[in-house]
């Protein structure tokens, strides 16, 4: 069996369906970063799996802008995460919301 | 054998590997509590004499880490002779290599048109490979060798640390990464070990990292390295754009068939090689890490800021050589910056007190005198220095550092004296590795700089026919320094009467065998390494015949062989001769005989040339006040400035203006917009009241209804299309 596209296709659909899940049902903010990380390098697979295929090495490009934007990201989040956690305490989501609608 | 080569570097990592879980589970519940006992404090702490005697539970699996850490060095020592001597010293002068590459690292696709300007279409990879050639069999043969002898050293100087295991899967970890360095075959792999050495220089300066000084000195040698790397991953850039390949043998066999092609843009990328050069090799403006560094343990500052690591930068420039003699400009600024670090940091050495910095300063200015060599062309003249200096300067840190050892943590020379005969073994290796460096007739250096200076003298640069002359007499003049600072430290340490405490003299004790022998071994070669290249015999430059495959001609570039006759090369080698003995003569006297009255006179005369060389010419200070301050803080005031007075001036007008039309709108907004607006208002408010209900502030929340219309739209689509 070869790998074609569909493959890596289909493993990045899995790998962003993940993702996304996790961020929907996760009340953990770390773990709802780490569900981001993957959705966003489930695009970069797929970008490369594209870039492969067509020979054109835009894609490539793109996921290395995309690989930037997620460390900042990471970093900006951890961040995030450290002064809420010094602040509340807990890492829960539900717990640290204060908007009342 | 030479099948074997991958292994090489491979030991050190399962050492590294090993030693550092073996460390990690041992340490989990004790953690790490720094007795206080370091040996080395790095000249900050209060020197505690004595204490390394102090009793405290033996490190766990001492005698394990000592195996894993050791053995695998000597393992990768003993392939590495095996495979050089499998190949054979005769083939690699003939231009033997052996290439192993071990698995396709980076596909990238077809070539499309980056670098096939002037090559053919093809693929775009990068390997894992590694390649034996006289070049690199030269540096694993004394990178493993020089790394063993500093292994076994270790076992001794540190054998009091609660870090033990910790210490040595550093060094097998930089071990690893060096090795990797000099045996890849492309830019990358050679940047991957780069940047190894890199981490580990960093790790193991900061061993001490409870001590503020040795934790920062780690992070400045890892800063002032990230500006020298930026350099060459730019000039690695630019190799791969003009050639689409990062293969040492494509990449210089292209360059060597076709300068032409290649001359114009090729002295950019030697100028930002160059540039990581002086980066991990220290050279000016970039070496200010190296003398802080020495905040490392001393076996530390020999193997990784002395012998190995500090060379990587002289060793790609030599396999670079291919590229710097398609450039005269490039190679002028080679030589030029060299001679200048050379004769800077001569200079600063002639006034530090501390053992080790002295040392280091030494170590700048040799680094120097390797770039002169490369600059003016012997590139082969600076890797027989960088091979002699390996073993006398390994020499000289391990000496420091038994000396150290004997006194319980004391670096400051000031408050030593009279050694020779209480740890006799260290000052008769100091001594040989001292008369070695100061170029004394018939020991290694004294043919390695000889062969330097030579080569310097016969230059030719087109543009400025002067210059040799000028960098003969700046390289002639540091030999004189060199020589003349190397004494007075000798003088200091081991001449003269014991100036310490005396409770620290009673216990002044000769270092043990493991670190003895060392000393012996790298002593003796200090002495014999410089037959590797005696200049005047017939066929006596054997370490040039060894290099000679790497210098692949150029075409349509005569390879000019200079024959300068035996008087002019006695003549020379009479000069340096004379200049180091006038450099001994002087630190005997003034030192060992005066007592070190005439300096102090020099000083006091001259209190702010003093002390401006004590203070290392506040470059440091310098580099604070503009790049930290400067730069950072000082940007930030002037963007402040620009802002509150040229940017302001737009938006305060605005405001004026509008205040004014405010006052206007605001009359007809209350009496007729605002009757309108709040019936409006009211009406809505009452029909939100009913959807506001959606809006929970839980961005999940959103993101689910965000997910469900993508699906809802992507489902009409597919179903309607």
């Amino acid at each position: 069996m070869t790998i074609t596209i569909n493959h890596y296709l289909i493993v990045s659909l899995l790998l962003f369906s993940i993702g996304f899940t996790g961020v929907l049902v996760r009340r953990n903010f770390l773990t709802i970063l780490m569900s981001i990380e993957l959705m966003l390098n489930a695009v970069n697979l797929n970008l490369i799996a594209f870039s492969r295929r067509l020979s054109d090495l835009t894609g490539q490009v793109f996921s290395v802008f995309v690989i930037t934007i997620a460390a900042g990201e990471a970093a900006i989040g951890l961040a995030l995460t450290i002064s809420l956690f010094r602040q509340r305490k807990t890492l829960n989501v539900e717990e640290a919301s204060t908007m009342r609608g | 054998m030479r099948q074997l080569i991958w292994t090489i570097p491979l030991f050190p990592l399962a050492g590294f590997l090993c030693n550092g879980i073996l460390y990690l589970l041992s340490h989990r519940t004790r953690g790490e509590a720094r007795a206080h006992g370091a040996i080395d404090p790095g000249g900050h702490a209060p020197a505690l004499p004595l204490a390394h005697e102090a009793p405290h539970g033996p490190v766990p699996f001492q005698s394990l880490h000592t195996a894993i850490g050791v053995g695998s060095v000597a393992i990768s020592c003993a392939v590495a002779f095996g495979a050089i001597f499998d190949i054979g010293l005769k083939a690699f002068s003939a231009g033997a290599s052996h290439a192993i590459t071990l698995y396709r690292w980076i596909p990238l696709g077809v070539n499309q048109g980056v670098g096939q300007l002037h090559g053919p279409l093809k693929e775009w990879v990068v390997d894992v490979a590694f390649r034996l050639d006289s070049l690199s069999a030269l540096m694993i043969a004394f990178v493993t060798f020089v790394g063993l002898l500093i292994h076994v050293y270790s076992v001794g100087y540190m054998g009091h640390e609660e870090g033990y295991g910790r210490y040595f899967a550093y060094l097998n970890l930089f071990m690893f990464s060096m090795l990797v360095l000099v045996l890849g075959a492309n830019f990358l792999m050679l940047f991957v070990g780069w940047e190894g050495v890199g981490l580990c220089s960093y790790l193991l300066i900061g061993y001490f990292y409870d001590l503020d000084a040795a934790a920062n000195a780690g992070k400045k040698a890892f800063i002032v390295n990230r500006i020298g790397d930026f350099g060459f991953i730019l000039g690695i850039f630019g190799v791969f754009t003009l050639f689409g390949s990062l293969d040492f043998r494509t990449v210089f066999g292209a360059a060597a068939a076709n300068p032409a092609a290649y001359a114009g843009d090729i002295t950019l990328i030697c100028v930002l090689l160059f540039v990581g050069a002086c980066g991990k090799s220290a050279q000016i403006p970039l070496y200010v890490w190296l003398p802080d560094a020495m905040a490392g343990p001393t076996p530390v500052s020999a193997l990784i800021h002395a012998a190995t690591m500090v060379t990587a930068g002289v060793y790609m420039v030599a396999r670079c050589n291919v590229f710097f003699r398609l450039s005269p400009h490039a190679l002028m600024a080679v030589a030029v910056i060299g001679a200048l670090t050379a004769l800077f940091a001569a200079t600063i050495g002639l006034a530090q007190n501390d053992i080790k910095k002295v040392l280091a300063y030494s170590t700048v200015s040799q680094l120097g005198y390797m770039f002169l060599a490369c600059g003016v062309g012997a590139f082969s003249e600076g890797m027989f220095h960088v091979t002699t200096h390996a073993f006398f300067k390994a020499c000289l840190f391990l000496g420091a550092g038994s000396v150290i050892h004997a006194l319980g943590g004391e670096q400051d020379i000031r408050k030593m004296g009279g050694l020779a005969g209480k740890i006799p073994k260290t000052y008769w290796t100091f001594l040989i590795a001292s008369l070695t460096i100061a170029g004394v007739p018939f020991l290694a250096a004294f043919f390695s700089k000889d062969a330097i200076k030579a080569a310097v003298f016969h230059a030719e640069f087109a543009e400025l026919p002067w210059l040799p002359r000028v960098l003969y007499v700046v390289a002639l003049f540091t030999a004189g320094l060199t020589a003349f600072y190397m004494f007075r430290l000798v003088a200091r340490t081991f001449w003269g009467r014991f100036r310490g405490p005396s409770e620290v003299e009673a216990h002044i004790h000769e270092s043990p065998a493991s670190m003895t022998v060392p000393l012996v071994v790298l002593a003796f070669l200090s002495i014999v390494s410089g037959y590797l290249g005696v200049p005047i015999l017939e066929h006596g430059n054997r370490i040039g015949e060894f290099l000679r495959p790497i210098r692949l001609p150029i075409a349509g570039m005569p390879e000019r062989i200079h024959h300068a006759p035996l008087s002019t090369e006695l003549a020379l080698m009479g000069a340096a001769t004379v200049v180091a003995a006038i450099g001994i003569y002087f630190a005997w006297a003034w030192y060992a005989k005066g007592e070190g009255r005439v300096p102090a006179r020099i000083a006091e005369r001259w209190p702010g040339v003093y002390r401006v060389v004590l203070n290392k010419y506040f470059v440091d200070e310098g580099y604070e006040a503009v790049f930290v301050d400067g730069l950072a803080l000082g940007g930030g005031r002037l963007l402040w400035e620009v802002d509150a007075t040229v940017v302001d001036l737009l938006p305060n007008g605005a405001a004026a203006i509008t205040r004014g039309s405010s006052w206007i709108a605001s009359f007809f907004d209350q009496y007729v917009v605002d009757g309108l607006v709040n019936g409006v208002g009211n009406s809505l408010q009452a029909l939100f009241r009913v959807f506001r209900r959606a809006q929970t502030g839980r961005v999940q929340n959103y993101a689910l209804v965000m997910g469900g219309g993508l699906f809802c739209l992507v489902a009409v689509y597919l179903l309607f299309r």
